[in-house]
């Protein structure tokens, strides 16, 4: 029952349907429907989105720790490097994704150019 | 007569439609794109075709609810545990809707119009569409949106489709640049967009724990991750308020 479990050509598909598409569009559609109607439980928004930002963040620190193909090849510390100091250059531009983005990808790229 | 107003209330909903999506050509929608491009350096990687990755990106839409499809599906998590997670990650889109729906219906507008667009409803074409739906007429709103929205989407399919095409052709380097890309979009724009301090704190401690569950129980990593964080994050900011008002 795992993505890659069944060589059928229409399993994945069926996967991301269930998964994906089903899992996501109930929200959107449920939000149509309560639009307007349902009053603002603010606590309960609270820990909805603190549940969603710590999901997304747990794939953010597995891609990182433990990353897959190209960057897998990486050391661990110029990966932890480079996120910190294009984290550190977001919060000091005054919170500008570009420049939080372009020198974590700086310091990666320069770092692999110096043989690390 | 009735014919000609017609008429011209369609070609002016095309002009919408068509401001929309030159909207979708802007600063947030290039991020959005370089985002795309690393997630279907991602996607490549778990195993994903370039078909599979190019429907998941329509149907799914929503990027983080796709990081986090992509990241249960090379955990080898089984498909209960992974509509569960890539759920809990897409819970925030029903107030994300519930606040974007007074804003662009008109009192004529159907039903399914408002459930069609709902679907591209995600993080970058609803910052745009809450910052400038004002400045649209009300009865254009949902043409303009749809121009947005499905503009978007188009695009970053073709998006996935044209990086599968050449990624076999990088160097290393490269690809390892691109697949860095997720994480940092992510760090920052979640960053940018937590509304409360528990925001940060959820943020801090799903990075910490993500890799953490991961050596403890790989087939379910995120789910206790998002689940531990997000609690212990709520906890924290009930203690904390609790504290500011005794």
């Amino acid at each position: 029952m795992t993505y890659l479990s069944s060589d059928l050509w229409w399993w994945p598909y069926l996967f991301i349907l269930i998964a994906g598409w089903l899992s996501t569009d109930v929200w959107r559609f449920l939000g149509v429907a309560l639009g307007g109607r349902m009053a603002e439980g603010a606590d309960l928004l609270v820990l909805v989105r603190a549940v969603a930002t710590a999901l997304v963040a747990a794939v953010i620190g597995k891609l990182v720790i433990f990353p897959t193909g190209a960057l897998g090849t990486t050391p661990l510390v110029l990966r932890v490097g480079a996120v910190a100091i294009g984290f550190a250059g977001y919060l000091i531009s005054g919170k500008r994704m570009i420049v939080g983005i372009g020198l974590a990808e700086a310091v990666l790229c320069g770092g692999l150019l110096l043989g690390f | 007569m009735r014919t000609d107003t017609g008429r011209r209330s369609i070609q002016r909903r095309r002009a919408w439609f068509l401001r929309g999506m030159r909207m979708a050509f802007s600063l947030p929608g290039f991020i959005l794109v370089s985002s795309f491009v690393g997630f279907a350096a991602l996607a490549k990687d778990a195993g994903v075709t370039a078909a599979q990755a190019t429907f998941m990106t329509g149907i799914v839409w929503a990027l983080p609810s796709k990081v986090v499809l992509v990241g249960a599906i090379l955990s080898g998590a089984t498909l209960p545990a992974v509509a569960l997670a890539v759920a809990l990650s897409a819970i925030r889109l029903m107030p994300m809707v519930m606040a974007l729906v007074p804003e662009i219906r008109d009192r004529q507008t159907p039903r399914w119009v408002l459930y069609v667009l709902a679907h591209c409803v995600a993080v970058t074409s609803w910052v745009l569409a809450m910052e400038r739906v004002k400045l649209v007429p009300r009865p254009m709103r949902t043409s303009w949106y749809a121009g947005l929205g499905f503009t978007l989407i188009v695009v970053n399919m073709l998006v996935v489709l044209a990086v599968y095409a050449v990624a076999d052709t990088l160097p290393s380097a490269v690809s390892a640049a691109l697949l860095m890309l997720t994480p940092m979009y992510f760090l920052t724009s979640l960053w940018g967009s937590a509304r409360e301090k528990a925001g940060y704190a959820a943020l801090i401690l799903g990075m910490v724990l993500g890799p953490l569950f991961h050596m403890l129980t790989p087939e379910f990593d995120l789910l206790a991750a998002g689940l531990t964080g997000g609690l212990l994050a709520y906890v924290w900011h009930r203690l904390q308020r609790r504290a500011a008002t005794v």
